[in-house]
């Protein structure tokens, strides 16, 4: 088996691959926006207390995580369509899929954040003379925060892998460009050892990054 | 949108006629048969790949953690390589690279590489957990079975492991769920599973909503079976008044 790379050129990235990662790039960073507030709407539901709340919540977040994310691709893009009563194409649905499936993580992320905030921390900020809306802000949430950002950025990242799961629906992301010049130059074998290189280094660097950042913020007790 | 028509599981695949007993006899398949068979193959395939994870991942999270400087670091480059690769681009590359590289592989079913692929793909994750498990035992415990005269690997086989694999369960009973779940992307090659199936079937009957309805709920019994099966695991081999036996 002969490996030959030499028809991977500049103009054939920029052709090809450029686009596709923009896509793949933009779908994390919306999907992580979009997750992140609806997810920390989520978990508070989940800790109010109030059962109205939280039933639904909790019933959100367990159903999602139960089901395949490639079979939640498949479903918004069966359903989105017919709710909104025009087609809105498989990028546009992509960005709906995500947000709602990746709340339902991020959700479970927060409330672990949340509830790592020992409840002595809450006790003395009532004792100090605090509201509830100010012992969130600032006494737990901060807390919290710095607890859960590595976990936090880790979804994240895992969340960029994900997005190559849009293959199902047929989106133009960083995977698919890479299948579209294997197919076009009939060279599989590069093309998809050229993507797990880059797949790989993209995620390696950033998870590298996240680890240097938990070691410089956590809190020492 | 038109009434269910839970029917559709009950026509033939081919001539899409009805099929009174919704089993098809002989050759043919109702769509129903074809549902049950998708199912079989996500199973099959789970399963094994979670047997390839476990023996895998377990055995790389334990040289993660040896006193060794050079199989640690291998074992820790397994895990990185393995876990910062899509599921879906190391699927590929199983069923596309890795048969050129190898022409022994050519030999071997389709539904082996993406076993191999969703197998190597968790065992990464899964030695992450068995590291992090050994590791939360005090060190005391490593020295008192060294000191006692036990040699490193008896050290691991009968004071480590047998605390550190009990702890990881609940953890590893998630990995296991996400296996199910990752299989979905088998679909990608071919491999007639249940996406597969959802995929298919609905181009062909225009049923979607029915389809996908009957593959999700299969997703969720999978779950949830794979949640038992784990939980009574996990109670059968608890140690009494010991780490983790009192969830």
């Amino acid at each position: 088996m002969n490996l030959d790379f030499s028809f991977i050129t500049g103009d054939l990235l920029v052709n090809y691959i450029w686009g596709g990662l923009k896509y793949s790039v933009l779908l994390t960073l919306v999907a992580m926006a979009g997750g992140i507030v609806l997810g920390t709407l989520l978990a508070m539901m989940r800790l109010s207390g109030i059962q109205a709340l939280e039933w639904p919540a909790s019933l959100y977040v367990n159903t999602i995580r139960s089901i395949p994310l490639v079979m939640v691709i498949l479903w918004f893009f069966l359903l989105v369509p017919f709710i909104i009563g025009r087609p809105i194409g498989a990028e546009n649905s992509a960005y709906i899929t995500f947000i709602i499936f990746e709340a339902a993580y991020f959700a479970e992320i927060m409330r672990a954040g949340i509830q790592s905030v020992p409840k002595g921390q809450t006790y003395a900020g009532y004792a100090i003379g605090l509201t509830y809306g100010q012992t969130m802000q600032f006494i737990v949430l901060p807390q919290a925060f710095r607890n859960m950002l590595p976990v936090l950025l880790t979804q994240t990242i895992i969340l960029f892998q994900d997005t190559s799961l849009v293959y199902a629906i047929g989106a133009y992301d960083l995977l698919k460009g890479f299948e579209v010049v294997g197919k076009n130059f009939n060279r599989p074998v590069e093309t998809y050892l050229v993507a797990t290189v880059v797949y790989f280094v993209i995620c390696f660097s950033l998870s590298m990054l996240v680890r240097r950042l938990q070691k410089k913020i956590t809190i020492i007790r | 949108m038109s009434a269910w028509d839970w029917q559709v599981f009950c026509k033939d695949t081919i001539d899409q006629a009805i099929v009174a007993s919704c089993f098809g006899s002989g050759n043919d398949q109702s769509y129903l048969d074809w549902l049950l068979s998708a199912w079989g193959w996500t199973l099959k395939v789970s399963a094994l790949a979670l047997v390839l994870a476990l023996m895998v991942g377990i055995c790389v999270g334990v040289i993660r953690t040896l006193p060794h400087r050079t199989l640690a670091l291998a074992g820790d480059a397994w895990t990185e390589l393995f876990r910062n690769i899509p599921v879906l681009v190391q699927v590929f590359l199983w069923y596309f690279v890795v048969p050129e590289l190898l022409p022994a592989m050519k030999r071997l079913p389709s539904y082996f590489l993406v076993v191999c692929a969703l197998g190597f793909y968790t065992s990464a994750r899964i030695s992450e957990q068995v590291r992090a498990g050994i590791q939360s035992i005090p060190k005391g415990q490593l020295y008192a079975g060294l000191a006692m005269g036990l040699t490193l690997a008896q050290t691991y086989r009968y004071v480590l492991l047998p605390v550190a694999l009990r702890m990881v369960i609940p953890p590893l009973t998630s990995e296991a769920m996400s296996i199910v779940k990752n299989s979905a992307v088998a679909f990608a090659v071919s491999i007639a599973e249940l996406v597969m199936f959802a995929r298919q079937a609905s181009e062909e009957t225009s049923r979607d909503i029915e389809i996908y309805l009957a593959v999700t709920m299969l997703y969720f019994v999978s779950s949830l079976g794979v949640f038992a099966l784990a939980r009574l695991i996990e109670i059968k081999v608890k140690v009494p008044g010991f780490l983790g036996a009192k969830q």
